[in-house]
């Protein structure tokens, strides 16, 4: 078992991802939760940017000295453009659903929420 | 705390899962040409849309769905903010006014972050950006404004009227598109009345992409205020 030789741009993108993956199994208070998913998905979203990448080559913004043939793939900057936004639109209810859960029951530990509903 | 059990079987299911996505990523090499269609949009973009930023071209023109669809779920997310906290009497309870040198800071600094904001929104056929940076940093001045005085609201009847409104024309956009070009979100300006063909790369061109543009700007603009609105505001007894 040999570890692949990946780049060091994929490599940071999966530890996100990982790191964001952990805290969602092991954290116990729900503001934590949330930021991990927050990492997670910057992590995706640096995945897709950087395959998109093309070495040597500048943003897709045709202009003076940069030609369709110098510019790098615009397609992952579109689709991390909509991504972000959707990963801020369900942060924003997500907290919002926190704040409601923190108002009703006097804490943030999902163990104890889960205790007090059943 | 969490056990010890808990942890390592965490920290080792994500090893796991960690050497296997790396080694699919191993067979996608990083920073080699890997474009099919992207080829195509950096060489028509310019002709087709008159846009010189692929990006926005790429989000408004050529996959202008997405861009409805993206506009809907952040509508539906301040819909849900607004739904989730709405109260009878929720008013801001902020205890302490900022300082004299955070509020007149604020005051002077808002409306330059405004109008860079709409600088970005109407300029996202040329630079990078667009209407959702643009609209996200609108919305920070007003965060500004909400941060720095005790008893500041936004202007609820009117933002809320502006949110509307830029929701519909944008469909509205679309829907001229239609009856014109015959599909949804078709570019009617730049292919239909050719118009601003012959300034590229100015301001006035890139088609129908700075007319929606500023739209979502609006949009979002006052849909991120709105949640933040939403969200610094308490319940007050009677």
């Amino acid at each position: 078992m040999s570890l692949p030789s990946i780049s060091v741009y994929y490599f940071g993108a999966i530890s996100l991802v990982l790191i964001g993956l952990y805290g969602v199994l092991v954290k116990k208070n729900l503001m934590k939760i949330l930021i991990s998913l927050s990492i997670m998905e910057t992590g995706v979203n640096l995945l897709l940017i950087s395959i998109g990448y093309v070495s040597g080559k500048s943003a897709p913004i045709l202009s003076e000295g940069i030609g369709p043939a110098q510019a790098v793939d615009p397609i992952p900057q579109a689709l991390v453009l909509t991504a972000i936004v959707i990963g801020v639109a369900t942060t924003a209810l997500a907290l919002s659903t926190a704040m409601i859960i923190y108002e009703k029951y006097g804490t943030l530990n999902i163990e104890e929420i889960r205790r007090l509903r059943g | 705390m969490v056990s010890l059990l808990k942890r390592s079987l965490a920290i080792i299911s994500i090893l796991i899962i960690g050497y296997w996505l790396a080694q699919g990523l191993a067979g996608v090499p990083f920073g080699q040409d890997k474009m099919l269609v992207g080829h195509y949009y950096l060489q028509h973009v310019k002709e087709q849309t008159g846009a010189v930023n692929a990006v926005t071209a790429i989000v408004v023109n050529y996959r202008g769905f997405d861009t409805l669809g993206e506009v809907t779920v952040l509508f539906i997310a301040s819909t849900g903010v607004g739904a989730l906290l709405w109260r009878k009497k929720r008013e801001r309870t902020a205890k302490t006014e900022g300082s004299v040198v955070l509020t007149t800071g604020v005051e002077l600094l808002f409306p330059f972050i405004v109008m860079f904001g709409s600088y970005i929104f109407i300029h996202g056929h040329l630079t990078p950006g667009g209407g959702f940076p643009g609209g996200a940093t609108i919305a920070t001045a007003f965060l500004l404004l909400y941060m720095a005085f005790i008893s500041y609201e936004i202007p609820h009847r009117l933002f809320e009227n502006l949110e509307g409104i830029a929701g519909m024309s944008y469909v509205l956009v679309g829907l001229i598109g239609l009856a014109i070009g015959g599909y949804f979100l078709f570019d009617w300006i730049w292919q239909t009345w050719h118009w601003g063909t012959s300034n590229l790369g100015r301001l006035f061109s890139g088609g129908f992409i700075p007319v929606i543009y500023t739209i979502i700007g609006i949009k979002v603009g006052t849909e991120l205020s709105g949640i933040v609105d939403n969200m610094l505001k308490e319940e007050v007894g009677e």
